[in-house]
């Protein structure tokens, strides 16, 4: 008996503290695609609710796994992914063009996507067979360093930068949770100082170097790449406290805001529903994120620990990255909104996340008391 | 116990981190409400105006442009509504391209398409090039249904300027056209780049720009980040400009300028009472509805190329040799400085001064101031001004208006010369010497004059009053009066109704009514310098031959105007101008009867003027360019009352059209 509710017990074990408010947030999500699309619910938001109710019915899949069958499964699931990377590097040679994704029909499935909750599983898994004494061993960096940066360098090669990054931020957010040596991130730090202007001038693209500089000087290029964030920051500041109504963004609606359904569906938002619409989004990633967090916390068990947390950390890194650069705080990396942008790959990663999540969480409930 | 105490650590170890993790990300999330809310609130005004100043595009509207009225109220320049298309450079794609679908769609001749080809490869992208004005609704409309083709492309309804009588007022009113770079680095105002605005580029339509151009009205619209316009959101209506009123008389206009026929020349009549002016026509000239419409290469370039410089206001800016027009002046220079009018001369054919002879044309024999004038002899003039010495005549010129800049709203105009010893001294660093004085004294050698000056010297000596030139009804110099005895004004007239209507040079050119007499004087100014010995008779190139002037005033008994004609190497005063001056005054007192004179000689000529430019132009293409020109499309009916010379004889006739008056205005 939860809150007084009488649910089927399959139901009444979900947790809706957090699936009540992410269900707002995606109907949310389709009302502003709605708007995005000039007012017709056909466009996007129709598609993003079915995606919504497909990913949820597979989050539920999910959450059912016996923990032996994940845990064994890791490294072949992780073999796998790395293998469908190939694929579509491959594909992408023969093609002759860049391709990131396999077509396959209702979906169009990016292997780096799934690559992002993968490596997590399969850090998690490692540091759980590990011996516990081993943690302060050098050892213990290499094989989660080698994990890492295979599929790290194919994601780049795409090149997909920000995709990479978020690989890396999830794979380094467990080695930092299983207890790595503080020593090893601030050397990783400060390598990463050293590294950094390096890949700037010999990695990176053409257009990804005129990212970065102007992120850093916006109006250098107004009418450039600058205008990405220029237009979004106008559509977001012209909204004001509480928007100027919905269906009524002119910065959206005029195609001033790029990319207003996807990449910039948070401006599109904050232009029609102002600062009370951005902080109703703001809080239910809080509440999504703190309970992901919650059950790292409760999680029986080392690996159900780390992958909790990795899940959440890959959640939370989309959130951070999108809405920085929306407000202009970090360079336009193409990453969506979580739950509000439109878009199949993103809302499966997203749903995988949350599936594992539940996951850990029922399995804390059948452990019954965790487990030191 | 080792392992599990290492696990408990590794525990902690984890929920110190989770812990970590969760404050970065609240932290973040806090970040993240901090910066939106700085957006959003403290910097809303703002990004508010950037989303308004994306949203509204304002584009001006072009304000219709002031009429130009002659002195009987009748447009000299009006406008006429039309569709136009026009192109920004700036905005354009592909020239090759969207010249093709518009000359499709317009049914452009290949000339047509060359010569937009070509305009759009030199705009430089900041004013928009016309591409066709005066269209009908339908090619308006095909027009714009291909629009998404054409970036670039703008069409509109606008105005555009309309002169009824095209070539007559060319040179008097100036043409208007869109600004060009040096106007726009000028007065850097948006609305002289707003596509389908012209502004005066000569002439009144230049020296009245601000009166006649009016307040733009505005139109606001939202816009698409692409330019696609989505609604009008609120439009103000433009305020049309004001109408300058001359003292020109247009039907008079526009029959001194086809009088004058082909050859190139120019005729101003004054109303000698007043100083205003009544006509100032100057031929060949251009049509300005050419250049209103933005004219074409070919068309200027042929314009450019013609030997008879039909760019040239030749009224203003055209400089000649006075010859024996100056005699009358002289006279009266004479008559002040004490002379007896009876006092004869005996003409031999030439004086003598020193070693040298000045050649009169004929052998008068003896001369009195009346028969020197009507006869045109030289020998008095010279006798007299070496007598008395030149700078008497020098100064009675200037009292006249010779060798002055007038007080007229013009673009440009030459005021010649009134030579004598300091001029010379500053100009040559040389001596005045007598041969000097002899020489202008028939107005030649360094005596310069334009046909204006020429007709304000006339007007002076006919209505006995200082009278300088007035341009615009109800402004300018009054007539004021001079310290000259009028009986001498009075022995000076007779003298030049002599040479008209008694034995003298232009008896061929009385006035065709018995009660009406015109007076006059003509010239023959030549063109080779005197020394070079060559007369510019018949026999040498048009370019040599000798200018012929005539200036008049009528009727001899109550002088009301008075005027110059000048026809450039037009063989001689009495042949080739007086004509022109007969006609023009017959006009004056019997419309009728001076359109019966022009149409007779139209009929030889082919035409009127505009016609004839017209058929001219047709030629030259299709010479030059290889081009066929389509005829240009008759003027259409507006209602309005017409200032061409027929209006008048209509007018007068009993069935004149009673509502002409009643004009829409535009």
């Amino acid at each position: 008996m939860r809150r007084g509710l009488t649910l089927p017990a399959p139901l009444a074990e979900l947790p809706w503290i957090m699936l009540g408010p992410l269900t707002l947030l995606v109907l949310f999500g389709a009302a502003v695609l709605q708007s995005a699309a000039g007012g017709d619910f056909s466009t996007y938001a129709a598609s993003h609710l079915i995606r919504f109710g497909v990913f949820l019915a597979m989050a539920l899949v999910i959450s059912r796994m016996p923990r032996k069958l994940v845990m064994d499964g890791a490294f072949l699931a992780y073999g796998g992914v790395l293998l469908l990377l190939v694929a579509v590097e491959v594909m992408g040679q023969v093609g002759g063009g860049s391709q990131r994704w396999l077509e396959l029909g209702f979906l169009r499935l990016q292997p780096s996507e799934l690559m992002k909750p993968t490596i997590v599983l399969v850090l998690a898994s490692y540091f759980h067979t590990m011996p516990i004494g081993m943690i302060a061993h050098s050892r213990a960096l290499v094989v989660p360093l080698g994990l890492m940066l295979v599929p790290m360098a194919m994601v780049l090669l795409q090149p997909d930068l920000g995709t990479a990054l978020a690989i890396g931020f999830g794979g380094a957010v467990v080695l930092f949770l299983a207890g790595i040596p503080l020593r090893w991130f601030a050397g990783g730090a400060i390598a990463a100082a050293i590294a950094a202007p390096l890949a700037y001038f010999f990695a990176l693209q053409d257009y990804q170097q005129r990212r970065v500089t102007t992120f850093l000087d916006p109006e250098s290029d107004p009418l450039g790449s600058g205008y990405h964030i220029t237009q979004s920051k106008i559509a977001i500041g012209s909204g004001g406290i509480s928007g100027k109504g919905f269906g009524e963004g002119s910065q959206s609606h005029l195609d001033y805001l790029p990319e207003p359904h996807t990449d910039f569906v948070f401006a599109t938002m904050a232009e029609e529903w102002g600062l009370l619409g951005g902080l109703f989004v703001l809080l239910v990633f809080g509440i999504v994120l703190r309970w992901g967090l919650t059950v790292a916390r409760n999680a029986p068990d080392r690996f159900s620990r780390l992958l909790a947390g990795g899940m959440t950390a890959t959640i939370f890194f989309y959130v951070a990255v999108n809405l920085m650069m929306v407000m202009g705080l970090a360079p336009v990396v193409g990453i969506p909104l979580p739950f509000m942008s439109h878009g199949g790959s993103s809302m499966m990663t997203n749903m995988i996340c949350i599936g594992t999540l539940m996951m850990v969480e029922r399995w804390t409930r059948a452990a019954g008391t965790p487990d030191y | 116990m080792e392992k599990a105490v290492s696990s408990n650590a590794l525990k902690q170890t984890f929920d110190r981190r989770t812990f970590v993790i969760g404050a970065a990300q609240a932290g973040v999330g806090l970040l993240l409400a901090a910066r939106m809310g700085y957006i959003a609130v403290a910097e809303n005004e703002k990004y508010r105006m950037e989303a308004e100043s994306n949203r509204v595009n304002l584009s001006l509207i072009p304000p219709r442009r002031g009429w130009i009225l002659d002195r009987e109220g009748s447009p000299l320049a009006s406008n006429r509504a039309d569709f136009r298309v026009d192109i920004i450079p700036e905005r354009l794609e592909d020239i090759d391209g969207t010249v093709r679908i518009l000359g499709d769609v317009l049914a452009f001749t290949p000339a047509e398409r060359q010569d937009l080809h070509d305009r759009l490869e030199e705009a430089r992208g900041f004013s928009a090039v016309p591409v066709a004005s005066g269209l009908d609704y339908d090619s308006f409309a095909a027009v714009s249904v291909r629009l998404p083709e054409l970036p670039g492309v703008i069409p509109q309804r606008g105005y555009s300027r309309y002169y009824p009588t095209g070539p007559a007022v060319g040179h008097l009113l100036g043409y208007v056209g869109a600004a060009n770079r040096e106007e726009f680095d000028l007065e850097p105002v948006p609305l002289l780049l707003t596509p389908g605005f012209k502004l005066g580029k000569d002439g009144v339509e230049k020296q009245f720009e601000q009166v006649l151009r009016g307040q733009p009205g505005a139109r606001r619209v939202e816009v698409t980040a692409r330019g696609r316009i989505v609604r009008d959101l609120e439009t103000r209506e433009d305020i049309q400009g004001n109408p300058v009123q001359l003292t020109i008389d247009g039907p008079l206009q526009d029959y001194a300028a086809r009088r004058l026929g082909l050859e190139s020349g120019s005729a101003v009549v004054i109303d000698c009472e007043t100083g205003d002016l009544l006509c100032a026509a100057s031929m060949p000239s251009f049509d300005p509805n050419s250049f209103s419409e933005g004219i074409g290469r070919v068309e200027y370039q042929m314009l450019r190329e013609d030997e008879r410089v039909p760019l040239r206001n030749k009224v203003l800016s055209g400089l000649y040799p006075p010859g024996s027009t100056l005699k009358p002046m002289a006279g009266m220079a004479l008559l002040e400085a004490g002379i007896d009018p009876q006092e004869t001369v005996n003409c031999p054919g030439g004086y003598r001064l020193g070693n040298r002879v000045f050649r009169c044309l004929g052998r008068h024999g003896p001369m009195t101031m009346h028969t020197a004038i009507a006869r045109s002899c030289n020998t008095y003039f010279y006798a007299m001004a070496h007598r008395h010495g030149y700078e008497i005549i020098a100064a009675m010129g200037r009292s006249l208006g010779l060798g002055e800049r007038y007080e007229l709203p013009v673009a440009s105009q030459s005021y010649g010369t009134v030579p004598d010893a300091a001029w010379k001294m500053r100009r040559f660093e040389q001596q005045w010497t007598h041969s000097d004085s002899l020489n202008a004294v028939i107005g030649q050698g360094y005596m310069i004059a334009s046909p204006l000056q020429l007709a304000v010297m006339s007007a002076c000596l006919a209505s006995g009053k200082h009278i300088r030139p007035r341009l615009v009804l109800g402004e300018g110099p009054e007539p004021g009066r001079f310290s000259f005895d009028p009986a001498h004004f009075e022995t000076i007239r007779l003298a030049m109704s002599e040479v008209v209507n008694g034995a003298g040079t232009a008896g061929r050119s009385r006035l065709p009514f018995p009660d009406i007499l015109m007076g006059g004087k003509t010239g023959t100014a030549q063109v080779r310098g005197l020394g070079s010995g060559g007369r510019g008779g018949m026999g040498v190139p048009w370019r040599f031959r000798d200018h012929g002037l005539f200036v008049f005033f009528a009727p001899v008994d109550r002088p009301k105007y008075a005027g110059a004609v000048v026809i450039e190497h037009g063989l001689g005063g009495s042949v080739a101008a007086a004509p022109v001056a007969r006609d023009v005054l017959t006009y004056l007192f019997d419309p009728q009867k001076g359109l019966d004179v022009l149409h007779a000689l139209e009929a030889g000529w082919g035409g009127t003027a505009q016609e004839r430019l017209a058929k001219t132009y047709a030629q030259y293409a299709s010479a030059a360019a290889g081009i066929q020109i389509a005829p240009t499309p008759r003027p259409p009916n507006t209602g309005l009352r017409p200032v061409d010379a027929e209006a008048r004889a209509a007018a007068s006739a009993p069935e004149a059209d009673p509502a002409a008056g009643e004009a829409l205005a535009t």
